[in-house]
């Protein structure tokens, strides 16, 4: 019957396209990424300070930079990353089948996220928490005068539960209105539908001072509702390819401690310091061990500079989002940046 | 005695009321009696005190100057500036600038090739052929990386032509295998019917956003390890399977109207099964059902609007894309609703009014 | 003179194993049929189970028990986030018949209106009518919604400074109003209710008989409304005539207390009731205009009015043809108000797409979706079914 032969053409086309497609082992991944010679990075679809895109298409923001840096670390060029926007429902189905290498969308770790997904966090590259966006003009100084009231939120992200528990927790009866888009929940919070807007804090400042109108009329309430530590993931399976993700991020807050930056890389090189010499790679070869060269981190930093630099730039008091550095500071200087050491 | 008759003539009657012309269908239409006459008063009324508002907010007190702060001025209506502002995000969405001439020439091509396909003149298998050709040219433009193109990646793809290839090339892609489908419901072996029924209901049964979901967060799971398919020909693999269950409705709609006399007129000139279908049944019941399809086409081409909550930038989706992110424009984003409100209006009611027109065609070879 | 005998060629039986025997071949091709569909089947499901196995994902509808820890903003009984997750979906499922229900009944009305109106007598009211109808079903019903659901938040005076007019408050968190408080009086008043149901239905049985054997026709709508009524106030009286409403009253930043409608649902139920009453509408036309041309004549040749012979002529005879279409418009209607989760009301798409967020079990979640609107969808299409067979000709 022309159904089956229908079927056969269909099971042929299938078959010819899974040859085309690109393919990649898991447990393989860095060998896949260098056969193809670009890293697939799944990034949030619009978020300023952590990843963003331009209208020329190129990417900014925290997790943008991370990305860029191990494109840098394993190929030997930032740009070689092809960029999957995904939202909120699509990061983890898009990691789990393998359409992407790395998630580096502002993902908060928890423990049914490590233990039900069958992905792996790698290591964190914000300390954040969950607040709250209200408008002047209501005149709510606290979190707990939201008593009964609507509070925007976008549905599948963390938020949505820390906010519940919050509301739980004080007896305050929130009424969530919940979107499927990001776009969606601050639209309606923005023409008058709630009360209040709640996302992570940094993700508010970056809606408050790239979205408003006047970002003055709106007020980022000072409480904090959650711990919400967020850093790229990866599938698990591959153990190499998680433990690059992961070194070069520490690589990166190492140096900070450090002080070599994107700058001064070259001249570091000569530095006596035994640190810094590991780092770059001049007495010790740490990249081999990774299955990566000596010049690995000396790349990742010639692209995007040191976790500092990286803050500075997307999040940092200078940029629009205007954070401060707090509990991301140097666990020497306060904060809870603790890279484990490159040695 | 003879009576004598005067004939006398009978006075001439009035003549007839005049049944055309302004007034008397005034008179038919708006004041035959005083229902009529009431209901007249209370509805122009109404128009009268609305249409006059609209027209102040859409075209007496608008601007069309791209600037949000003219917009902001008091007294002015509708700010079409963010139309001006914004048209090339909202077409194309987020398609490189300086390519855009790309899509332009791609969609105009599809356009021409889909006036083609619903001309009579072109109805035979030269068509087919045409739109192999026009569909690779198509992608050519838009993905380039050949002939000095820069390539552009799917994912920058979006606006009306993203919307438009996605609704007719999926209908095309569904035609072969909605015809399929019919006839395999019309089929005498029972396991082929069964599953051509159990396909059509559970497609049918469920909402396209639903499936669409299943293409964007479950498909990749069906596949192999290390296989992985762009997020837009999942889609595509989606709406064409949508599709098809509706189309292989009509087509089925349009074999069950064929009187049984056809099959059994090919059957005793010794026509095989497929000759049957092939050459006797199938073409005229395709004539029959080019009407249904037609409209099956309009729910389509509305019907893509829905990929936009799978984060594809087709027009509805492009729009947000242009509007979400921008405080200074966010507030005029009922103009580009009404903007691209129109677009799909024109697009559907052209398309419906081809569907009327080609439905009078076909009745009129049944009238001969 | 010998018979010339000339064998028919017998067509090959079932049991004739070659390629001359349509049976076998038809055989043959179901075969191949099942084998790539149960071995496409059987790739895929593979492919996932060996997915999930080796990405260590949890599958399984063991996660339905657990509690949801989330919250809905609106439902129709109350719900905590120590709920399990099948209540947050039945809770889901009911907000989605909500719109859907409410819906079809306001479509049906406006939709049978529009259809009627393409047929006035007065040329403004047919052709507002078509503009209508034209207008509403070719702009996509997302695009509707959003636009309603804009409209809504934009235009609406805020939440802070709600519009007040009687018991009742519009602003942007939506409609709010005087809700009676529930008390055992009102059950009495809904006993008088079925009460008034058996008495109205004794009483058009006495009427339709006292019609048949008198010629004297007695009101069948306005009487029967009348009794339904009143036993349902005499219900209340004797309940003690409970009347205390929960009246909604300004509070410090928003509208508390009543009951409320939010602008989610309300933009729903508007989109969805605008665009599916113009395709009503069309179908309502073309079902009148089926109807042979004689019955119009005759009808007024007996001097029915022209809205006695829309009434009890037309509309009667055009219900056969209306039905089978305007089921699929209704069950459209219902598969539509899965698009609200774009608008942000809780509807069984949305409680499904959290569950899916919260847990990852996105097979589960999704097969969950798919299930409800197909049960949905089937029960409706027999229930009509039932109806158009009992509405069709009785042939005698």
């Amino acid at each position: 019957m022309i159904n089956t032969r229908l079927k056969v053409a269909f099971s042929a086309m299938l078959a010819a396209t899974a040859l085309t497609a690109l393919p990649a082992h898991a447990g393989k991944t860095l060998d896949a990424i260098k056969a193809k010679g670009q890293i697939v990075c799944g990034v949030n679809t619009g978020l300023a300070g952590f990843s963003q895109a331009d209208a020329a298409g190129n990417w900014t923001g925290i997790d943008a930079d991370t990305c860029k840096a191990i494109a840098a670390a394993v190929l030997g060029d930032a740009t070689k990353i092809k960029w999957v926007p995904l939202n909120a429902q699509q990061r983890f189905a898009a990691l789990q089948s393998g359409e992407i290498d790395i998630l580096a969308r502002n993902t908060t770790f928890s423990l049914t996220r490590d233990a039900s997904l069958g992905l792996h966090q790698t290591a964190v590259t914000y300390y954040d928490g969950q607040g709250f966006m209200v408008t002047a003009k209501s005149k709510i100084k606290d979190a707990k005068q939201l008593k009964g009231q609507t509070v925007c939120v976008q549905s599948g992200t963390t938020t949505e539960k820390n906010l519940t528990d919050f509301s739980k927790a004080n007896g305050l009866g929130i009424k969530p209105v919940v979107f499927e888009k990001v776009e969606a929940a601050t639209g309606a919070y923005f023409a008058g539908r709630c009360i209040a807007y709640t996302t992570d804090a940094s993700g508010l400042a970056s809606v408050r001072n790239k979205e408003a109108k006047v970002p003055d009329d709106h007020v980022i309430l000072p409480q904090l509702i959650s711990k919400e530590p967020l850093g790229p993931m990866v599938r698990r399976g591959d153990d190499e390819w998680f433990a690059i993700v992961k070194w070069v991020i520490y690589g990166l807050l190492e140096s900070e401690e450090y002080g070599i930056t994107q700058a001064n890389v070259d001249q570091m090189k000569t530095s006596q310091d035994p640190v810094v010499q590991r780092i770059l790679g001049t007495t010790e070869d740490t990249g081999k061990l990774l299955g990566l060269d000596k010049e690995w981190m000396a790349r990742a930093l010639k692209s995007v500079g040191n976790y500092g630099e990286m803050f500075e730039r997307n999040v940092g008091p200078k940029s629009p989002l205007k954070l401060p550095r707090g509990a991301n500071n140097q666990w020497n200087k306060g904060g809870l940046m603790y890279a484990y050491p490159v040695r | 005695m003879a009576e004598t008759i005067i004939f006398q003539s009978l006075p001439a009657r009035p003549a007839p009321t005049k049944t055309e012309g302004l007034v008397p269908w005034a008179k038919a239409n708006l004041f035959a009696n005083w229902q009529s006459t009431v209901t007249t008063f209370v509805v122009g009324g109404l128009l009268l005190y609305f249409i006059p508002q609209f027209l102040n907010w859409a075209v007496l007190t608008a601007t069309t100057v791209p600037n949000a702060d003219a917009c902001r001025a008091p007294g002015v209506g509708a700010c079409w500036g963010v139309i001006t502002e914004k048209y090339r995000l909202i077409i194309f969405g987020r398609y490189p600038l300086e390519e855009q001439w790309r899509p332009l020439v791609a969609t105009l091509l599809l356009l021409a090739l889909l006036v083609a396909s619903c001309t009579r003149a072109f109805w035979n298998k030269w068509l087919l052929v045409l739109w192999a050709v026009v569909v690779a040219i198509f992608f050519a433009l838009m993905y380039g990386n050949v002939l000095g193109l820069s390539k552009v990646t799917t994912d920058r793809w979006g606006g009306l032509p993203l919307t438009i290839m996605l609704s007719s090339m999926s209908m095309v892609m569904a035609f072969p295998l909605a015809i399929a489908v019919a006839l395999g419901r019309r089929s005498k072996l029972p396991a082929i019917r069964t599953f051509c029924t159990i396909y059509v209901e559970l497609i049918r049964g469920v909402p396209l956003i639903s499936v669409l979901f299943m293409a964007s967060f479950m498909f990749p799971l069906f596949m192999p390890q290390g296989v992985t398919i762009d997020v837009l020909i999942r889609v595509f693999a989606g709406l064409t399977l949508f599709a098809a269950a509706y189309m292989a409705e009509v087509i089925r709609g349009g074999l069950q109207a064929m009187p049984k006399g056809q099959a059994e007129a090919a059957a005793s000139l010794g026509l095989s099964y497929w000759q049957t279908q092939g050459r006797i049944i199938l073409p005229q019941a395709l004539a029959l059902v080019v009407p249904s399809i037609v409209n099956n086409f309009i729910g389509l081409f509305k019907d893509t609007s829905l990929v936009g909550i799978v984060s594809l930038y087709e027009l509805t989706g492009s729009l947000g894309l242009a509007l979400n992110g921008d405080a200074d424009w966010r507030p005029f984003k009922l103009e580009g609703y009404v903007f691209i409100t129109f677009i799909y209006f024109a697009f559907c009611f052209a398309m419906s009014r081809y569907s009327l027109w080609i439905e009078k065609q076909v009745n009129k070879s049944k009238l001969r | 003179m010998a018979e010339a005998k000339v064998a028919p060629r017998t067509p090959p039986s079932k049991r004739d194993w070659s390629w001359r025997s349509q049976a076998f071949r038809g055989l043959i091709y179901q075969i191949l049929a099942v084998l790539l569909i149960g071995s496409a089947v059987w790739w895929l499901a593979h492919n996932t189970s060996e997915n999930m196995r080796i990405r260590g994902i949890k599958s399984g509808f063991d996660f339905l028990a657990a509690p949801a820890g989330f919250d809905i903003g609106e439902s129709l009984f109350p719900f905590d986030s120590n709920n399990p997750y099948w209540k947050a979906f039945l809770i889901g499922i009911t907000n989605t018949l909500r719109v859907a229900i409410v819906g079809i009944i306001l479509t049906t009305i406006l939709g049978t209106l529009l259809g009627v109106g393409r047929f006035s007598r007065n040329g403004l009211v047919r052709g507002l009518c078509q503009t209508y109808v034209e207008f509403f079903r070719n702009v996509p019903v997302l695009l509707q919604l959003l636009m309603w659901y804009l409209l809504f938040t934009e235009l609406l005076p805020d939440i802070a400074d709600a519009k007040h007019f009687g018991g009742f408050f519009l602003s942007k968190g939506g409609l709010s109003f005087p809700d009676p408080v529930w008390a055992t009086g009102h059950l009495w008043a809904v006993g008088g209710l079925a009460v008034g149901a058996v008495l109205t239905w004794a009483y058009r049985r006495w009427a339709r008989r006292s019609f048949e054997a008198t010629g004297r026709l007695r009101s069948m709508f306005w009487v029967p409304v009348a009794i339904v009524l009143a036993a349902g106030v005499v219900g209340w009286l004797i309940g003690g005539a409970p009347s205390e409403f929960n009246f909604p009253k300004k509070g410090e930043f928003a509208v508390e207390g009543g009951g409320s409608l939010t602008p989610e649902f309300m933009a729903v139920l508007l989109g969805l009731t605008l665009y599916t009453s113009s395709f009503v509408a069309e179908v309502v036309r073309s079902g009148i205009s089926s109807v042979a041309r004689g019955q119009g004549e005759a009808a007024q040749a007996l001097g029915l009015s022209k809205g006695q012979e829309m009434q009890k002529v037309l509309l009667p005879q055009a219900l056969r043809v209306i039905i089978p279409p305007v089921t699929s418009q209704f069950l459209n209607l219902t598969k539509n108000s899965s698009l609200a989760v774009a608008i942000g009301y809780p509807d069984v798409v949305s409680i499904a797409n959290t569950a899916l967020n919260q847990t990852g079990r996105a097979v589960e979640c999704i097969a969950l979706i798919m299930l409800v609107y197909l049960v949905t969808s089937l029960s409706t299409s027999i229930f009509m079914g039932w109806y158009n067979a009992k509405s069709a000709i009785q042939e005698r």
